[in-house]
């Protein structure tokens, strides 16, 4: 749910970063955290963590400047992607007004990614949003371990399983290097934006 | 009191949620119930935050606070506390309280749609606060568009 306070000439949106578990959502959100200055990105909060997993969520705070007079920012918002902690998962989606999902490259997830998609579609349709209306962008993560030896999945394939039916941007990345990331933020955040004010436009 | 506040009934129909559009009247207004009835009361500091996690209005003085990251996590603390009332077969919890050695926070809920959050000092009474913020949330509520 966007606020917007006219008095401020501000609006205000929810990103949620979703997906499996250990498919770098975090690692994203803590790549534009050291990657942006103070003055546009405020402090990261990360709760409830066991080692490097989520269990509850983590937050960044952007403020990314101005399109037409207004200032925007946006929430960065991560899920706990591991399948027991969905209750935790539809609370952090409350509201929210764009996703990006976060693939795992490694072919041992390939079904853990679907799983995780359908997931998503479902936690939305029970707060009435369908995921071919809310803003999403595909984010296939991990790209860098593709010369190595561990088995990754093709970018066709990925496609294939994940956006064959929704067809949504897609970018590939490594979050853990810092490919890809700003590309699939930059992204989410026009497309949140275009779609929040066109609900406003449309009143 | 004016009612100034917009929502989208488009948007709910869409299934959207409902976005929340507040004009510059509604905000003055807002911030003139929460400097008449908690910061006068002794309030250090009055935020107002939706159930997504959005800062509203903060008022009093946030030196040193992060009130992002403070409407964040509060709005995920009711929220988990709600999924907690449900367990144990409530519907919903209406106010929170923790007290530290210095300073106290207190969460009450405003219709459906939003949280009030009150600091304040251990020289004030939770009491005075209890009635004040009873008091806040009814005129907030229409300023607010109704029972979101
Ligand atoms: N090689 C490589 N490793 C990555 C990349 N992104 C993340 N990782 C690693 O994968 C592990 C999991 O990353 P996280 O960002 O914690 O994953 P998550 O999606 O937040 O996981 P949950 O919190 O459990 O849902 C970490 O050890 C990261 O360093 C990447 O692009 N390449
Ligand atoms: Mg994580």
């Amino acid at each position: 749910m966007s606020f917007i306070d006219l008095s401020k000439n501000e609006v205000q949106c929810k990103v949620v970063y979703y997906g499996p578990g250990r498919g770098g959502k975090t690692t994203n959100l803590l790549y534009i955290h050291q990657a942006m200055t103070e003055a546009v990105r405020g402090k990261m909060v990360t709760i409830d963590t066991k080692g490097d997993r989520t269990l509850f969520f983590d937050f960044l705070p952007l403020a990314l400047g101005k399109i037409q007079g207004l200032s925007i920012k946006i929430q960065l918002y991560t899920v706990p992607g591991q399948v027991m902690y969905n209750a935790t998962r539809k609370l952090v989606l409350k509201g929210v007004d764009g996703i990006v999902f976060v693939a795992d490259s490694l072919r041992v997830q390939k079904e853990k990614n679907v799983e995780s998609l359908e997931n998503l579609r479902q936690n939305l349709a029970e707060d009435n949003i369908d995921i071919k209306e809310i803003p999403l962008v595909l984010q296939y993560n991990k790209r860098d371990l593709g010369g190595s030896n561990i088995p990754i999945l093709s970018v066709e394939e990925m496609e294939e399983d994940l956006n064959q039916e929704l067809q949504v941007p897609w970018f590939t990345g490594s979050a853990l290097k810092g490919d890809g990331v700003f590309e699939t933020l930059r992204e989410i955040s026009k497309r949140t934006v275009k779609y929040v004010s066109r609900k406003l436009l449309s009143r | 009191m004016q009612i100034t506040a917009l929502s989208f009934s488009e948007a709910e129909e869409s299934g959207v949620g409902m976005d929340l559009v507040l004009s510059k009247e509604s905000i003055d207004n807002i911030i003139n119930v929460l400097d008449d009835d908690l910061l006068r009361a002794g309030a250090d500091c009055v935020i107002l935050v939706d159930r997504s996690g959005n800062l509203i209005v903060n008022r009093g003085d946030p030196a040193n606070l992060d009130v992002v990251a403070l409407a964040a996590l509060s709005a995920a603390n009711f929220g988990a506390t709600a999924e907690i009332a449900k367990l144990i077969g409530e519907d919903d919890f209406a106010l929170l309280f923790h007290k530290g050695k210095n300073e106290n926070i207190h969460f009450t809920k405003v219709g459906k749609g939003f949280i009030l959050i009150t600091l304040f000092g251990k020289d004030v009474s939770l009491g005075l606060i209890r009635l004040n913020t009873a008091k806040v949330t009814d005129q907030l509520i229409p300023i607010l568009g109704g029972e979101q």
